[in-house]
């Protein structure tokens, strides 16, 4: 399948320079370099435990790195440069960065108190990108893309995993992200749900956006992925296109964990 | 074991012999019957009866003396008392416990360290030891100011700030936010750490993170426990008469001494408006409770 670049300006290039990150003693990121190009689709793969959630994490710096940084569009995110040392950021500052990348998280983290129309306009009105009306008239829009316009008014308790995680995909696209990560996005879904969340997921990848996709589905890689990246204990094993990484495999770990999920 | 011949669809053991005859089949199951339930029933039932023959037979209740007490003036103006104290501490403690909370949770240190300090104090000492201490406040500073040490200091007499009425109210407060604090505490960590980091990933500004996002959430189970609390907190508040305030229990205990023939009639009189007004607090309690789980029981 190929994936539309779009306009070319658009879409957000990130670069992940040296990301070192440690949980107590142990080490989960030991120095991670990766550039991920404007408009393409990025499946990271990997073994439980191989860093790829905290890895995607940093990229909008839920997860703060010990050491190296990332680059989205050419800015920065959550520290600035001071003399020749990386300080953080103010929070009001990273959270203007992270409202310009989507998350999507695996246990979709809808707000329950909120209808499935509430979830989607929060974001815009209250970080101010959108008036009232307008931030409405765009989840309605945004609602019916992801094939939910008929649920505006539930709440998120009344719907299925697959319909939770579409409502999360439109939550995400309110804000208009040029980037948008996906953390295991189907990993909480009964089976015969994830078809319907990896759908929506593919027709965004023709919108010309950069996605970033930490998954276990290998399939979905191999026919959506520009790029895959393979993880293991903290490092970069391999990466390459779809083709060389899941069809011809280098490594001895990469083609032992592909013998172990396929 | 030889085949036997069945009902159809009856299912017998593997060996296909028939344990159930036909004619049970088509009859409901009978559940089993507790007798000692009913026993405790006919010795619950006799008991009521016997107390309430009582309330009839037995001159001392006074029931005309409790309806001439009922709603007299004195006694109104000590509901209003008992019901201003309580609301005014009610909202004052919500509001005091969600700063002390906040400053529990805080990563600063000093922050956090005051407001355990805090809970520790007032949750350890008794609510008419506070009371009364306050009532004596004046005795140990006479004056009541804030000022930077050494420098400018801004100061008023003790007694003029601190009105029977208001020490009352600041006492049960002090006593309150304490217990609110703990409350509120509790409901914040309820909150799955997921909602934090979504509304955090969606660039949501702080202030909205926790109004829109989180403390509704928290709600939800600091609500219900805080309502609750104010049913103690009405209740509390009848140490207040120690510290010469009339509220309503104040006012019948005066009467009581007033008129000692009446002593039992005017601690109806007190039971009866807690009894009403701890069941409108409870009512109170089912509607709200309702209205935070919107969402996630039922529908709206």
């Amino acid at each position: 399948m190929s994936i539309v670049t779009g306009t070319g300006t658009a879409a957000a290039a990130v670069q992940i320079v040296g990301a070192r990150k440690s949980f107590g003693d142990k080490q989960v990121l030991k120095g991670i370099d990766l550039t991920i190009e404007p408009g393409t689709v990025t499946a990271i793969l990997g073994p439980s435990g191989s860093g790829k959630s905290t890895l995607l994490r940093a990229v909008n710096h839920l997860e703060k790195l010990d050491g190296g940084y990332v680059v989205v569009d050419g800015e920065l995110i959550g520290v600035h440069l001071v003399g020749n040392r990386l300080k953080e950021l103010h929070e009001k500052q990273i959270l203007r960065q992270r409202a310009r990348i989507g998350f999507v998280f695996q246990n979709f983290n809808l707000f329950p108190h909120l209808t499935v129309l509430e979830n989607v306009t929060e974001a815009p009105v209250s970080t101010g990108l959108l008036p009232k009306a307008a931030a409405r008239e765009r989840a309605l829009e945004l609602l019916a893309q992801v094939g939910l316009s008929d649920k505006a008014d539930a709440f998120p308790r009344h719907l299925s995993g697959g319909q939770q995680q579409r409502v999360a995909i439109a939550r995400a696209l309110a804000l208009d992200p040029q980037l948008i990560l996906f953390d295991e996005p189907t990993s909480a879904l009964d089976p015969e749900l994830v078809g319907e969340v990896l759908a929506v997921i593919r027709r965004l990848a023709e919108t010309g956006r950069t996605l970033v996709v930490v998954t276990h589905e290998v399939g979905f890689a191999r026919e959506v992925a520009d790029h895959v990246v393979f993880l293991d204990a903290g490092v970069v094993v391999e990466e390459g296109t779809p083709d060389d990484v899941l069809g011809n495999p280098q490594h001895a770990r990469t083609r032992d964990f592909l013998s172990r999920v396929l | 074991m030889t085949t036997a011949s069945f009902s159809p669809g009856v299912s017998a053991p593997a060996g296909g012999e028939q344990l159930v005859p036909p004619a049970a089949l088509d009859r409901r199951v009978q559940r089993l019957r507790h007798p000692w339930q009913w026993v405790a029933t006919g010795v619950v039932l006799l008991l009521a009866l016997n107390f309430g023959q009582t309330l009839f037979t037995n001159p001392s209740w006074e029931w005309d003396r409790v309806g001439h007490w009922f709603a007299n003036p004195a006694v109104l103006t000590g509901i209003t008392v008992t019901l201003e104290a309580t609301a005014i501490s009610a909202v004052v403690s919500f509001l005091g416990g969600i700063v002390v909370a906040l400053a529990r949770l805080s990563r600063n240190r000093v922050l956090s360290g005051a407001a355990w300090l805090y809970i520790w104090v007032f949750r350890s000492l008794p609510l008419i030891l506070v009371l009364v201490f306050l009532y004596n406040l004046g005795n140990l500073y006479p004056k009541l100011g804030v000022g930077i040490p050494f420098g400018p200091q801004f100061e008023v007499p003790t007694t003029n700030v601190l009105s029977d009425l208001t020490l009352g109210v600041v006492g049960l407060s002090l006593a309150e936010i304490a217990y609110a604090a703990e409350i509120v505490r509790a409901g914040l960590l309820s909150v799955d750490l997921g909602q934090h980091e979504a509304a955090k990933a969606l660039g949501i500004p702080r202030h909205r993170q926790f109004t829109r996002i989180v403390l509704p959430q928290a709600l939800r189970s600091i609500v219900p426990a805080y309502v609750n609390q104010i049913v103690g907190l009405l209740k509390s508040s009848s140490l207040l008469f120690y510290v010469s305030v009339l509220d309503l229990f104040g006012v019948l205990q005066n009467i009581g001494s007033t008129y000692p023939s009446d002593i039992i009639p005017t601690l109806v009189v007190a039971s009866i408006w807690y009894l009403i007004f701890t069941s409108l607090i409870g009512i109170v309690q089912y509607f709200v409770e309702r209205f935070y789980n919107r969402g996630l029981k039922g529908a709206r």
